[in-house]
């Protein structure tokens, strides 16, 4: 039980805000608002993987990714791939010169499915593929880098190159990937109408459960002693190192399980939004992603989905009120953020919430009995 | 003159909002409405709209959906104008059903998935009964599926690739066919062309639009084609095209390289000694738009194939061009987007008085009847096929310093085909 609750949750605060969250988006959410808003709610919601991504990486870890696009994007992709295959049957694609290939393949004169395309047409393999493909390619770019002792700066700059390079080749490489219309004209999963309102509703579900899993997941990493390391990694990285640990594979395997969360969240996207384009694997969106994580506070796991929201919240409505001014008042609201409350809404509510408790315990102590023995124990856990 | 009062006003964020009307508006109003009501016999809108679109006795909300921000601003702007300045002059013609139209803009942000959210709180939040709005294949493929799933209508100004026909888009710009064809047997002819190299911007609609050039090429005209490349959008670097160009001496350079690259490309071509005293080059890609980022003198005596041109001498371009200087300034160049938006609004109004009905399956079913056609284009004459996209004339321009074409060629009224026969 106290497994669950401080290493799962995060003690009294985290199951708090956890709750809270919960109650949130399962609850109020679905209640006040109409489909085509709660829709959106889930679009944004699927950003917040990422930037939970960024709590983990450069929050906890210390190593700033500018490329969780390219992780978003790839787990999109792979769902993508899956769904345009269902969409390009043979009856569907009857007026095409090669009927049975996707749409985009046979404006580009190509006459056969590439090979890499035809695994996709499993469901099991594509669900295997968001999760593996996008670890297995942070991996990689992790063992070249983070053996190399190459960090900071020059990895932020190094993923960023990355990004450009994939969006360069989904763009040059339209043939096989869609080029910059990207995988458009998704409507069945499995023969079942992903447009209808029902598994609009059902997706919304399915990606707040996983938000909460990953959550949870990244909770238990995070307090496990792999927590404490990534913390003292972030601090003094030489002095873990000094200490007979080798860094370079806590590294790596946070970078590979931020690329994982990242990927589900691209995944949960083309399945709510219903299309997947090199838009979203870019500089533009992996810095957005960022923005994302500093908004909401780069420590804090909860604080992140509520800066995702209301970052995106922001650009919506500002963008639906005012079509001509809305890019100047969201680059208020960051200048804005930044200045006043560099750690984010989570460095904001600390900074009132706990003073205010404080009070609020101080008023109630004296009515409540002291117990010796259980704060002692307490202590004693928290060692 | 009194009519004016219904037009919407326009408040300082641009946005087309309704101010309640005063006392003294309304009881201007009574006698206009009244006059307008036994003129085109007003009937209520249950009648007029049994889907629950957003129209009242007085109004009907119709959207707009075009990027204001973003790399394509720059070319959105003009489609947007263009189509206010046209629902403008319908709400003080008396507006569609005796009803006056208003608007609701959305910024598509040159960003697909914005289109595509922006699209359906259009549809499903302001109930709009037709869209005007998308410039390039990619925002329009994204919020295609959006328009088919809620039963919107969209016109979608563009001049684009063709193979596409939805039941719910009008496409009042010209597909593939239409455009090359035409072109390239007038080069043929005109300029006893035979050997060609293709360029074009590395995505769907050059590519596709290549693709039938050269079957074109190979196939009708008996002619060879002696280079395809494309370049990545945005790409400034044309140096190895010219190279190769220069080294196999094409009697045509036919080009489709689009927005911000067409700079360099004509900069550079004319640099390289390539001009048109000694080569001919025509573009599928080049608007009066875009020559003012190129700069006229970058590109005298070269062709672009379009369907309208800004210089095109008759009493209906006339007024257009007077009429859009006038709300936007009379610096303001008109490209063949900018009219084909134009053509939007009142393709729709032709069909709607025609079904009695706003609801967009019976507005569909009169569009697709084959005889809804428009007189006072600027272009000319455009009528709709029943295949949603419209017969035009294709004509060639050859561009002068001034940043302007003069019109050297002009088919005949040339029938669409989305889906060529041959050509795919």
């Amino acid at each position: 039980m106290s497994f669950i609750y401080d290493k799962l949750l995060g003690g009294k605060s985290g199951a708090l805000g956890l709750l809270v969250l919960s109650i949130l988006i399962l609850v109020v959410f679905p209640l006040a608002l109409d489909g085509f808003r709660l829709n959106l709610i889930g679009k944004y919601l699927t950003y917040a993987f990422a930037a939970m991504s960024l709590v983990l990486l450069w929050g906890y870890g210390g190593t700033l990714s500018l490329g969780q696009g390219i992780f978003f994007g790839l787990g999109g992709y792979c769902m993508a791939m899956f769904l345009k295959l269902e969409a390009s049957s043979p009856e569907n694609t009857a007026i095409q010169s090669t009927p049975g290939i996707p749409d985009f393949m046979d404006w580009n004169q190509i006459t056969e499915l590439p090979w890499f395309w035809e695994p996709f047409s499993s469901f099991g393999f594509t669900i295997a593929a968001i999760l593996i493909v996008p670890a297995l390619f942070a991996y990689i770019i992790g063992v070249a880098m983070f053996k190399r002792r190459v960090g900071g700066v020059y990895f932020a700059i190094i993923t960023q190159v990355i990004a450009v390079i994939l969006t360069v080749l989904i763009v040059g490489q339209q043939g096989f990937t869609g080029g910059i219309n990207g995988i458009t004209d998704l409507r069945t999963l499995n023969g079942w109408d992903m447009t209808s309102d029902s598994a609009k509703y059902l997706f919304y579900y399915i990606n707040c459960a996983l938000l909460i899993t990953v959550i949870v997941l990244s909770r238990f990493i995070l307090t496990s002693k792999f927590g404490r390391l990534l913390l003292a990694i972030r601090d003094k990285e030489d002095r873990v190192r000094f200490s007979g640990y080798d860094v370079a594979n806590f590294k790596i395997f946070i970078f590979c399980f931020a690329a994982l969360v990242s990927a589900i969240g691209g995944a949960m996207f083309t399945l709510q939004v219903g299309f997947m384009s090199p838009s979203f694997v870019g500089i533009v969106p992996s810095i957005e992603m960022v923005i994302f994580a500093a908004v909401g506070g780069r420590m804090s796991l909860i604080g992140v989905v509520y800066g995702t929201l209301l970052i995106n919240f922001g650009k919506t409505t500002f963008s639906e009120s005012f079509p001509e001014l809305w890019l100047f008042l969201m680059g208020g609201t960051f200048i804005a953020v930044v200045m006043f409350f560099p750690n984010g809404l989570a460095g904001l509510w600390e900074e009132y919430s706990t003073p205010l408790m404080k009070k609020i315990r101080a008023k109630i102590q004296p009515s409540v009995t002291a117990k010796p023995s259980s704060s002692s124990y307490e202590t004693k856990e928290s060692k | 003159m009194s009519v004016n009062l219904f037009t919407p006003q326009k408040s300082s964020t641009g946005r087309v909002i309704r101010k309640p009307r005063s006392l003294l508006k309304s009881l201007c109003a009574i006698p206009v409405s009244l006059v307008l009501a036994t003129h085109i016999g007003l009937v209520s809108a249950a009648d007029v709209n049994t889907t629950g679109l957003a129209v009242t006795d007085t109004e009907v909300t119709v959207g707009i959906l075009h990027s204001l921000t973003g790399t394509m601003a720059i070319s959105e702007t003009g489609a947007q104008q263009a189509e206010k300045l046209a629902i403008k002059q319908i709400n003080e013609m008396g507006g569609i059903l005796g009803r006056q139209i208003k608007i609701v803009q959305e910024d598509g942000a040159s960003d697909w998935p914005t289109f595509a959210e922006k699209s359906r709180k259009l549809l499903v939040q302001d109930k709009v009964a037709a869209v005007f709005g998308a410039w390039t294949s990619a925002s329009r493929k994204a919020i295609l599926p959006v328009f088919e799933k809620e039963n919107g209508l969209l016109y979608y100004p563009t001049f684009y690739e063709g193979l596409e026909q939805s039941k719910n888009v009008i496409y009042t710009g010209q597909e593939a066919t239409q455009q090359i064809l035409d072109g390239l047997n007038w080069v043929a002819k005109e300029k006893k062309a035979k050997t060609f190299y293709l360029i074009g911007s590395d995505y769907i609609w050059p590519r596709t639009s290549m693709k039938i050039a050269r079957k074109h090429i190979e196939n009708v005209l008996g002619g060879k084609v002696v280079g395809e490349e494309y370049k990545p959008l945005g790409d400034t670097q044309f140096g190895s095209v010219i190279n190769k160009i220069r080294l196999r001496k094409p009697d045509v350079i036919y080009a489709a390289v689009v927005g911000g690259s067409n700079v360099a490309w004509f900069k550079q071509l004319k640099a390289a000694g390539i001009t048109s005293k000694k080569q001919t080059l025509l573009t599928i890609s080049v608007t009066e738009d875009e020559v003012l980022g190129i700069g006229g003198e970058n590109l005298e005596g070269f062709y672009s194939i379009m369907k309208y041109f800004q210089s095109q001498d008759n009493a209906n371009n006339k007024a257009f061009v007077a009429a859009f200087k006038e709300m936007w300034g009379k610096d303001s160049v008109i490209g063949d987007v900018t009219q084909a938006a134009y053509l939007g609004p009142w393709l729709w109004k032709a069909a709607v008085e025609k079904a009695g009905s706003f609801d967009i399956d019976k507005v569909v079913a009169a569009s697709e009847e084959g005889d809804i056609e428009l007189t006072t284009a600027p272009e000319g004459y455009v009528k709709l096929d029943p295949n949603h996209h419209l017969w035009s004339k294709a004509r060639v321009g050859q561009w002068m310093k001034n940043g302007q074409a003069k019109v050297v060629y002009e088919s005949e009224l040339i029938k669409p085909d989305p889906f060529p026969e041959g050509y795919q």
